[in-house]
Formats: structure tokens, sequence, C-alpha cells
């Protein structure tokens, strides 16, 4: 029963991770950049759901809805202002500056709401109790599955079937032939970060409920260890992102609750090595060698 | 071979008595049997067999797609081979790396030109000697006498190989922003300053104009004569092809259509037919 | 045209080592002055321990190539073994400069096995992989170093792992005349702070001139051609892996010297400190000083050291700042339209520095 509960509580982290995940691998996947910023998104995400429902006492769907609109505009401004001048530039720069800006909305966020812990309330309140009661099951947490699921669903359906989707994979493989085909590149990959800052939302709400707590560097680690996540399933392939964060959440809730609290994080980390060095391009990916 | 570091000098030629006589069929450098890959089923070349002689130089054409940078990718072990063997002055090369088979004695140079290009002229032909040269790291890292010296002779045979292209007065600047021509002739002095036994040349003349052509095939003569090496070339100019080289492999679809000297290859009707198409051009 | 153009490495070289000994001796007469602030002169450790570490990671990122976003994992481990090492011998050598060297020789070799544990699987990867991979090595290396217990009495070194959380330093059952020299979580309290400005000096200048002529010989030489073209490396008999782990552990080892000085400059240290954003923050040292170029990493470390020291006026703001400075700079930096508007104010340079 122990065991069923650690389960439990790991798919759904492990959700949480699978959906930041999903963003950030269509990012990757378009701009081939590590935008650590993205762990940030999520963090404003959380602090603009908390501020709907108890300052604003908003119910917590527009609540919800109200923080992915914030973020949507937020990641596309970030992408203008900050990513497409460097379009060009070197990775690194591009690294350096994703960097700069993940400091620039972590203090910002500490000058706004302080770098106290702030008590989140999850959006869903209550659990569903089984088996006489000796096992509880956060609505949360089902809803957590839920949603991941319907995301990764109609982001696998919106990539394969949609216009828009079918020129993001096309950007993806290769700007400048997709640019020749007349897709508006500059304007793909800003949907992208569009998309994917509305998933960091979600998953920052999700997150926060979780956790309980919310302060300016609550998306950072969490924002790594997604990015672990997608690497670890193959980067650039949804169903990658998906299985790697379930795999990773369900590994690091096992880790603390069999063997060590303190090295939950190190378990996660070194089978993301053992995976990527037994397949280089993660679980799902597909291994391109370099043509002479 | 004479590849050790001698007398305070890197001797670029394999001394003559180490070389025999020129002997083209008696004594082959390199020897292809049934070599052959396939990438997932598609076999990109097959039953590859060639044999060329010591100071030979070679022609390997055919058609876009026949499988001829293939070729040089499965001799220098940049592809593993799934069949058959390479003999290298009769020594099987299987299981070795790129780095090992170039050390044992093959250098080669690329289609798409791939130098170091944020390094120097000098630099470039330099790093090619690193096998030949023997000071340690920490020789290099507290500038022992054996830094110096290496270094020394080193840099001094790097302007010798660059003074058969007349590039000495390039030493020092960035092999990237080099004009076309010279990086293709800085490709080629990178690979003999490996030392080879066998240099193959990937589209040398690729993008040259007539005169630069020319002026190449000279060249490659006079590697040949001076190093007394083997030369393998692939190359689509075949007033190149059929002036220089002394025997000539055909390729079509990954399998040898063709093999023998100039004169045979270009009165064979199967290759007019693969390679320059039905006669139409007349 | 060739002779000058030689020199000009050189003599980049020698600006080097001229600049550097120049900085200390200016530092040094100004401290003895008074006329450096306590906050100024308490930096002077640090800022050397950063120019070495932002050398040690250019060794990587500039001259390998490969993206290492872990390099504050090796600092970490040179900094606890080299507090472990320096505290554990305080009766054996009682001459304190002495004991500084062999605590950082032993925070080096340390460092260079950890690098060489991290190095052979990894290097095996490209790209982002490998950098995804360095860091979860740098986490890795963190969380153990937080679950460390380590003691030293008459008997010995007592060593324990606190994986649960459930064991602290009484575990390890110390004679009475016993130390504990780190604590978990807590990190190393109590550590006798030995080291000195001289000594940072002395650091930066050993990897100045390790990383220096380490480029400019064979060895350099085969490491620049892997990252310009692995596959021509290949071509003209370079072994690539071998090259590539002398890079990445020699990287190692100089962080782990200069990890166990930073460590030995503190009474108290967590294993926290080496976290991912220390990595981070040294990788900005060395990309803003420009990758590849040594100097340009050695005037990156000392003003973004004492930037934000500078910025303390600010104090709330000082991060918000540092970041919108960094962005900016990556901005004016990398853009091409930026660029250009630079290039007409700053006359252009002429030639560019190559791995200077």
């Amino acid at each position: 029963m122990e065991f069923l509960s650690y389960l439990i509580s790991g798919i759904s982290l492990g959700s949480v991770y699978a959906i930041i995940a999903l963003g950030y691998t269509m990012v990757y996947g378009i701009a081939k950049m590590l935008n650590f910023a993205h762990g940030d998104v999520i963090m404003v995400g959380g602090y603009i759901s908390f501020c709907a429902m108890n300052y604003l006492g908003l119910p917590s769907i527009v609540a919800v809805l109200l923080a992915m609109a914030v973020c949507t505009v937020l990641g596309v401004v970030i992408e203008g202002l900050a990513y497409k001048p460097l379009r060009s530039a070197p990775s690194l720069a591009v690294l350096i500056t994703a960097i700069g800006v993940s400091y620039f909305l972590q203090n910002a966020a500490q000058l706004i709401w302080s770098a106290a812990p702030k008590v989140y309330s999850p959006v869903v309140a209550g659990s569903l109790s089984l088996l006489n009661g000796q096992l509880t099951i956060p609505y949360v947490s089902l809803l957590t599955v839920v949603v991941c699921l319907v995301i990764m669903a109609g982001l696998t359906l919106f990539t394969s079937q949609s216009k828009l989707g079918k020129a993001m994979r096309a950007c993806s493989e290769d700007k400048n032939a997709a640019q020749l085909m007349g897709i508006n590149v500059n304007a793909t990959i800003s949907t992208t970060f569009a998309i994917g800052s509305a998933l960091a939302a979600i998953a920052g709400v999700l997150l926060c409920s979780f956790n309980g707590t919310l302060m300016p560097t609550t998306g950072s680690m969490p924002g790594i260890k997604a990015f672990t996540a997608a690497v670890f399933g193959g980067i650039g392939s949804i169903p990658g992102a998906f299985l790697g964060g379930l795999l990773l959440g369900i590994i690091e809730s096992m880790a603390k609750a069999y063997i060590s609290t303190n090295l939950a994080n190190t378990i996660g980390f070194a089978v993301l090595i053992v995976v990527l060095l037994v397949r280089p391009a993660g679980l799902l990916g597909k291994y391109v060698p370099e043509k002479v | 071979m004479a590849k050790q570091f001698q007398r305070g000098k890197m001797v670029p030629v394999p001394s003559r008595a180490i070389v025999p006589e020129r002997d083209v069929d008696k004594s082959p450098i390199l020897e292809c049997r049934y070599l052959g890959i396939e990438f997932g089923g598609l076999k990109a070349v097959s039953d590859f067999n060639l044999t060329i002689g010591r100071t030979e130089i070679a022609g390997l054409i055919g058609p876009n797609g026949a499988g001829k940078t293939t070729v040089f990718n499965l001799l220098t072990k940049v592809y593993q081979p799934t069949h058959g063997t390479i003999l290298l002055d009769g020594r099987d090369t299987h299981g070795m790396t790129t780095a090992q088979v170039n050390r044992a004695g093959i250098a080669r140079t690329f289609q798409n030109i791939r130098l170091f290009s944020n390094m120097s002229v000098l630099e470039n032909i330099t790093v090619a000697m690193n096998s030949q040269m023997k000071y340690s790291m920490l020789s290099g890292i507290f500038r022992l006498p054996s830094f110096w010296k290496e270094e020394r002779v080193a840099k001094e045979r790097a302007l010798e190989l660059l003074s058969i292209f007349d590039m000495q007065h390039l030493a020092d600047h960035k092999a990237g922003s080099l004009p076309y021509g010279a990086q293709r002739r800085l490709e080629i002095i990178r690979a003999l300053a490996t030392n080879p036994s066998l240099l193959l040349l990937d589209e040398p003349a690729a993008g040259m104009n007539p005169s630069e052509t020319a002026e190449l095939m000279e060249n490659i003569v006079k590697i040949r004569d001076t190093f007394q090496i083997a030369v393998m070339l692939i190359e689509h100019d075949m007033n190149l092809v059929m002036n220089i080289c002394e025997g000539i492999c055909v390729l079509n679809f990954g399998q040898v259509i063709a093999k023998g000297t100039p004169e045979e290859i270009q009165s064979n009707p199967t290759v007019i037919e693969a390679y320059l198409g039905k006669k139409k051009e007349g | 045209m060739k002779k000058l153009t030689i020199k000009r490495t050189t003599r980049t070289d020698f600006i080097t080592y001229l600049g550097v000994i120049v900085a200390f001796l200016i530092m040094m007469f100004l401290r003895d002055q008074g006329v450096l602030n306590r906050s100024l002169t308490g930096q002077l450790v640090p800022i050397c321990c950063y120019i070495s570490m932002a050398i040690s990671l250019n060794l990587t990122v500039g001259i390998l190539g490969e993206l290492s976003l872990g390099h504050a994992g090796f600092m970490s481990v040179g900094a606890f073994s080299g507090i472990i090492t320096a505290m554990s011998l305080q009766s054996t050598i009682p001459y304190t400069p002495l004991r500084l060297a062999v605590a950082m020789v032993v925070g080096a070799i340390f460092a260079a096995i950890a690098g060489i544990i991290v190095g052979v699987p990894v290097l095996r990867l490209r790209g982002d992989y490998l950098a995804i991979v360095t860091l979860a090595f740098g986490e890795i290396i963190k969380d153990l170093i937080n679950c460390l217990l380590v003691g030293y009495d008459s008997n010995g070194l007592h060593m324990a792992l606190n994986l649960t959380g459930s064991k602290s330093i009484t575990d390890l059952n110390l004679q009475p005349d016993g130390i504990a020299i780190i604590k978990g979580a807590q990190g190393a309290t109590g550590t006798t702070t030995i080291a000195s400005f001289t000594a940072g000096f002395v650091l930066v200048m050993i990897t100045l001139v390790i990383v220096l002529n380490l480029v400019r010989s064979r060895t350099g030489r085969a490491v620049m051609a892997i990252r310009d073209n692995r596959i021509a490396a290949e071509s003209v008999g370079i072994n690539v892996t071998k090259y590539k782990l002398i890079a990445f552990v020699t990287s190692a080892a100089l962080a782990g010297a200069a990890g166990a000085l930073y460590g030995l400059n503190f009474s108290s240290l967590q294993a926290t400190k080496f976290n991912f954003n220390t990595s981070i923050l040294v990788l900005v040292f060395v990309v803003l000083g420009g990758l590849g170029n040594i100097w340009g990493s050695v005037i990156a470390a000392t003003v973004l050291t004492i930037l934000p020291e500078a910025l303390r006026g600010f104090d709330d703001y000082r991060m918000l700042i540092y970041a919108i400075v960094l962005i900016l700079v990556m901005l004016a930096t990398n853009n091409s339209q930026a660029k250009a508007l630079l290039g007409r104010i700053i006359p252009k340079r002429k030639g560019a520095e190559t791995n200077g």
C-alpha cells in the first residue's frame, strides 16, 4: 500500500515534469537552445495564479487561464527581445542570454513578491480515499495526470495534423529550407515559445499545488530536471518528453522512499547519465551521425 | 617504414632503400578484397576489389552517388566495413580507428573542405605531425629542450611542405580566411604532413579553374615523385583523371563496373553508358 | 609579417603574465597601506580563485570547445578534499604555506580523479547532451558532499555518508581529541583559514603557465584541432578521446586547486556553495572574456567578481542590474546590427586575436 502511494505521488510529480519537459522539448526542437529561463516562467505562472486566487479572489480556473495568458505574453516578449536578435549568434551566447533572463525573472520576482516562501493552496482541494482510507490520492494528483495526458495528446495531434504544427516541424528540421517553402520562420518560433510558456504556466500551477509552497527559485530546479527528462526521453520527441518526465518523477519518488532522501536528485541524474551512455539520443530519440 | 623521428629531422620521404623500385603489380600498398558496407540493408558499396601499387596514381570515378566517397570512408574507417578486408601494406586494418589507420599510412582530404579553420596554416600542418612528435605533455608545459627541438623541426618541415604549393608566405594566416583554392591545397599538405604511404584525395580539383587544375595535376605528380607514395583520387574532371592516373576504377551503384588504364576505360562501352550516359552528345 | 605574428602570441602571453604580476604588486601595496576597504580585501583570495576557475574552464569550453555546466563540481571536490587535508595535517605540517600547498595539490589530484570519472563517459557525448550531463554530474557531486561526514582524531580519518538524514557527526565516534571537519549539510565549519593573497597569486600564475604553455604545445594544438573539426582531427591521426580527456582532466585539476584555496579562505563552507549557479557564474566569465581568450578570462573574472560588490549600494537591485547588464552585453556583442552600430562608434581593431 505504501508502495502504491509512492508510485502515485511519483506519477503525479512525473506528470508535472512531463508538462514542463513538453514545453522545453518544443522550444529546444525549434530554437536549438537550452532555454534556462523556462523554469522561471513556471515560477511566474505560479505567482500569477497565486495572486489571482489569494489577492483577487478569482476562481482557480480563471486564475489558471490568467497565468497562461501572462506567461504566453512573457514568453513571446522574452523571445522577441532577448533571443530573436541572436538567431545567428553562437549557441553559447544564446545560452548565456537565457541565463541572464533567468536571473532577471528570479530577481524581479524577489523584488515584487519577496524571497519569503508563500503557502500555495492546491487549485483543487480534497482527496480521494480508497480501500477504507488506506490509500488517499489528492484530487490534484489525478488532475495533474489527466491534464498531462490531454496536453500530450493535443500536442501530438497539433504537430502532426495542423498546418502550424507542420510548419514547426519543418522549422526544427531545417530553418532555411522552411523559409524557402514560404514558412514564416520567425512567427513559427514565436508561436512555439507562446505554446511552451502557456504549458509552463499550467505546470507552474500544478507544481505549486504539489509542493504547497512558492518562492522565486521554485522553478529553477524543476526546470533543470524537466530538461533532464526531455533529454532522457529523447529531445525533440513529444512522447519522449512525456515518458522521460514520468520516469524521472517515479524514480525520484521511489529513491526518496526507499534509498535515500538526500540523494533522490542524484539517483535521477545518475539514471539519466546511464541512459545517455547506452542510448546517446535518449530513450525515444533518433541518433543522427555526422555526415562526412 | 621510416616513420620515426630521426637525427632531429623528420624524414618526409620513406628512404629509397625501403620503398622498392616502382612495381605496380607485385607489391601493392593497398589491397581491398570484397569490401562492402550496408546501411540498414542498403548496400552502399559491395564487392569492392582493388589493388594499388606503391607509387601508383589511381583514379576512382563514377556518377554522383555511386559510392566513391563511401569507399574513402571505408578505407579511413570513418565507417567500419560490414564485409571484406582492407590490407594496407599487407597489414589487415580490421578493427582500427580512423586515427590508427592514419598512423598506419593512409591520409586523406575531404570533399567539403575540413580544415582547422580557427588555427593558423602552420598549426594546421604541425598538428598533423602530432603522432610523429614525441615530447610529453609535461615537456610542453615546462618547455623542456625536447619541446623546443621538436617544435623547431616540425616548423621547418611544415614550411618545406608549404613550399610544394608556394604557400610559405601564408604560414601565419588563419586557415579559415584563406581563399578556396589555397584551402584545398592546404588540406593536401596537411594530409602529407602525416607521412602517409597512401594519399586519398576527394575531388581535389572541385571548384578550380582550368589553369589551377593544370597546376594541381603537376603538383600531384610532383608529390608522388618526391614522396614516392601512392595517390588515389576521386575526381569528376576527366581531363585530370585521364592525364595523370595510371589505373582507373569506375564505380556505379556501389559496384565496380570497370577497371583499367585510361585508354581502356575511355573505350569501355559499359563505362560510357553508365558514366557518361547513353550517347547523346556524340 | 611572419616573425611579427609569431611574436604576437608570445607577446600576448607576456603581457598577461606581466599584467597579473603588476596587479598583484599594486593590490599588495594598497592593502598594506590600508587603502582597500574590508570587503574588497576579503575579495582578494576569491578573485584569484575565480580567475583560476575561469582560465581552467576556458580550457574546456574555449580550447576544447565542449560546454561544461558542472565546473563548480570540481571546485567543490578540490575545496573539501583540500579542507580535509589541511585540517588533518595541522600537527604534521605546522608550516602554514607548505600545508596550504599540500592541500591544494591534494585538491587538484582529487578533482582530477573526479574529472576522469566524469570525463570518460561524458566526453563520448556531443554538444548539449554533454552539457546537460556535466550539469547532472555537478549536481551529483554537490549532493554527495552534502551527505558527507568527516572527522579526524588520533586514529586517523573517519568518514560516513548521511544518506537518510539520520546520521550526524556523533556517529563517527571520534576520540575526545578529534575534530569534526565536514558535517553533512552544515558543510565544513571551524576550518582554520590559511589561504593568503600571495597563494592566490601563485595559483593564478601556475594556472596561466600551465594553460598557456599547454595551448602552445602539440597537446594544445591537437585539442584545438578536435574543436575545429573532429573528423579531420581523427583523419590526421589524433586520438580524440585521449586529447579530450587530457584537456578535461587538466581543467578539472586546476579547478580543484582553486577550490582548495577557496575552501581554506573561509571558516565555514557548505557544498551548496558550489551549485549550478556557481558553474554558470564561471561560464559567464569565460564567455564574456572571450572563448579561448585567456587574458579575457582573467579580466572578466576580476571585473565581474568586483562588480556585484561595487553595486552593493543598490542592494536589492544588484542582481537585477547584473542580469540586465549580462543580457545587454550578450546582445551588443553578438547581434549583427548592434555590432555594426558599435563598429561605427569604436574603430575596428585590426586583425582578430586568435586563441590569445
